[in-house]
């Protein structure tokens, strides 16, 4: 198991270094000047040739790589020509929203994937499978923005049942910062009001974040399921009288679960990449809606800045699904 | 070389293959879902593409401002309202279907054949420095959500439809890499291939007249598939503002201008979404028929 994350975690320096590349040239092929596109038309070229010095733009670009890459690798991203701030002060800022809410959507596909897939399977073919598949189709195919939007419109400006903006309701007083996850920290500092409106706040834009992942997952738990229901070694246990009941929850559930860590973490990249546009419709003020703020304001340093810091994310995440992987079926590990 | 044993040889496969075509079609119709949502696509490209003449107030896709006629609730002369400056909400939708579908189809056109030919070079010549720079790269598009970098490289480009789908284009063709990757390495080993070998064929020949052909079923299924994500990804650019630009009108972002006007004018947004909705599941759809489709005739 260990060799097994020694070569994970080497891919994954590779695979990271390799970004890095890819990064640096997007954002330094980017059509026009960047110098120029911040400060303005007006901006005299003395302060436009001082700036360009500043950010290194005036060498080669093996030279800015070098500069970019050991300054990543320090955490310095540089300033954020957006906010006027270094980068990585944004991100300390702005990260733990973000997390609090692809966390939160992750458990919740996590989890209701999970439980409708394994619904799905045991009750196969009845009116509750058909709900499930149903359910699954509008899920996968229905953008997380969309989701977003009608949840707003129907549950928010109709109903008035959850909050629609931010995280944190005024006259509440808000927790002080201990993890940056309002909902961790007033849970931290015994503030249930706090608590119970943040999670309020939680609510509409992870259930949105979480609908495609969650689909996936119910659909691929299913059919793995239904497919190794059919083997012979579940016909055998059958055969030998052991309750239905058991055969599901001790022979058929683990190795049918394979498929679905799987797509659990491609499902994490999706929640996170929609966190880009949710975030910004319910002005949820974290990491996702600051990159693309700084996208849409063609920010260099926050773009690759961004990216950088959502690779990691993912390289993690994969890594730790390999290896509950690794852990599910032994055929993997012991290659 | 026209002795009658091959003469026969070739009408043989013609009518085999219509019978094949003929079971297959059969096999497809039995699943109900998958024949709605072949219907459903048919029907999308043929408004995308009578679209511009049956939309009732075609002039509404450009710049056009009519304020006595804006925030129109749905109603016979707009059926799904207007919008704040007053154009029919029908008709633009009618007109983003087209850029939605050429999303796709163009995208797929692009991103299709590099990913099948890098993925069956690296699969047959295993080992190969080839192999190791395709798989590599191939690695490090596929450790980062395709969205997230889509948008990046959508934003430092200049905003428009065209960049839009040169951005997911280059995210996209790694998919196919590793998918055909995949199929052409365990196919490599086979006795057809072997035999390929041994009488001389070229590493062309294996490649794409003995290999791809037999890699084609799950490349169909994952094109279907894919043509719904790459019209999610579209609109979800455009949404941002990073693909077909106003006045021109696109789903993504009918529905985020529609979504200031919320809950008052719900019409704005709610349509244009549920547009998104209604193109992509059709594939979602035909997509699952082909792929029990091609697994049905494994199992034969």
């Amino acid at each position: 198991m260990l060799s097994y994350l020694g070569k994970r975690l080497v891919g994954a320096v590779f695979v990271l270094a390799g970004l890095s590349v890819v990064i640096f040239l997007i954002a330094r092929v980017v059509p026009g000047d960047p110098v120029r596109m911040a400060l303005g038309p007006q901006a005299p070229q003395a302060v436009v040739e001082d700036l360009r010095k500043q950010l290194h733009l005036d060498k080669p670009l093996h030279v800015q790589y070098y500069y970019w890459v050991s300054g990543a690798v320090r955490g310095d991203f540089g300033i954020s020509l957006m906010t006027n701030r270094p980068v990585t002060a944004d991100l300390k800022e702005y990260l733990p929203a973000t997390l609090e809410l692809v966390l939160f959507a992750s458990i919740l596909h996590g989890l209701f994937g999970l439980i409708l897939g394994i619904v799905a399977a045991a009750y196969s073919d009845s009116w509750l499978d058909n709900f499930v598949r149903v359910f699954a189709y509008i899920g996968v195919t229905t953008p997380g923005f969309v989701f977003a939007v009608l949840f707003m419109l129907i549950f928010g400006y109709w109903w008035h049942l959850l909050p629609v903006i931010g995280r944190i309701g005024y006259g509440v007083t808000v927790p002080p910062t201990i993890t940056g996850m309002m909902t961790v920290d007033s849970l931290l500092t015994g503030n249930l009001p706090a608590f119970a409106d943040a999670l309020k706040h939680l609510i509409l834009p992870s259930v949105a974040l979480s609908m495609g992942a969650m689909s996936q997952e119910a659909r691929i738990t299913r059919s793995s399921m239904v497919e190794n229901l059919n083997k012979d070694y579940i016909y055998m246990s059958v055969a030998q009288g052991i309750p239905r009941r058991i055969i599901m929850r001790k022979y058929l559930l683990k190795p049918s679960l394979i498929p679905t860590v799987t797509v659990f973490g491609l499902g994490c990249a999706s929640t996170m990449a929609g966190a880009f546009l949710v975030e910004l419709i319910f002005n949820w003020p974290g990491f996702a809606r600051y990159g693309i703020t700084g996208m849409l304001m063609k920010d260099l340093n926050v773009i690759s800045a961004t990216v950088l810091v959502v690779a990691l994310c993912f390289v993690v995440v994969n890594i730790i699904v390999d290896l509950v992987v690794a852990y599910l079926d032994p055929r993997i590990r012991l290659q | 070389m026209t002795s009658p044993s091959l003469m026969a040889h070739k009408t043989g496969p013609t009518v085999q293959r219509r019978d094949v075509l003929r079971r297959a079609w059969y096999n497809f119709s039995r699943n109900r879902l998958s024949v709605v949502g072949l219907v459903i696509v048919l029907l999308v490209v043929l408004l995308a593409v009578i679209g511009p003449y049956i939309a009732p107030y075609p002039g509404h896709a450009k710049a056009f401002v009519d304020f006595r006629n804006s925030n129109q609730r749905p109603s016979v002369r707009h059926w799904f309202g207007t919008d704040y400056i007053g154009r029919d909400i029908l008709s633009r939708i009618l007109f983003a279907l087209r850029s939605a579908l050429l999303m796709g189809v163009l995208v797929l056109a692009i991103a299709v054949p590099v990913g099948v030919v890098s993925g069956v070079v690296a699969g047959y010549l295993r080992g190969s420095l080839a192999e190791m720079v395709i798989m590599r790269v191939t690695d490090i598009f596929l450790a980062i959500p395709a969205m997230v970098l889509a948008l990046a490289i959508a934003s430092v480009l200049a905003p428009n439809l065209r960049n839009a789908m040169l951005a997911v284009t280059v995210m996209w063709w790694p998919w196919y890499t590793r998918l055909v990757y995949g199929l052409a390495s365990s196919l490599r080993n086979e006795y057809f291939v072997r035999a390929a070998e041994l009488t001389g064929a070229s590493a062309g020949h294996i490649m794409f007249r003995e290999i791809l052909p037999n890699c084609l079923a799950p490349i169909m299924t994952k094109i279907t598939l894919d043509m719904a994500w790459v019209i999610m990804i579209g609109a979800s650019l455009s949404f941002v503002g990073l693909g077909e630009q106003p006045p021109i009108p696109s789903l993504g972002n009918m529905v985020s201008d529609g979504a200031k006007y919320m809950p008052d004018q719900w019409w704005m947004t709610v349509f244009p979404a549920i547009a998104i909705m209604l193109i992509v599941l059709p594939f979602n759809l035909l997509g699952d028929g082909i792929r029990d489709l091609f697994a049905m005739g494994e199992e034969r």
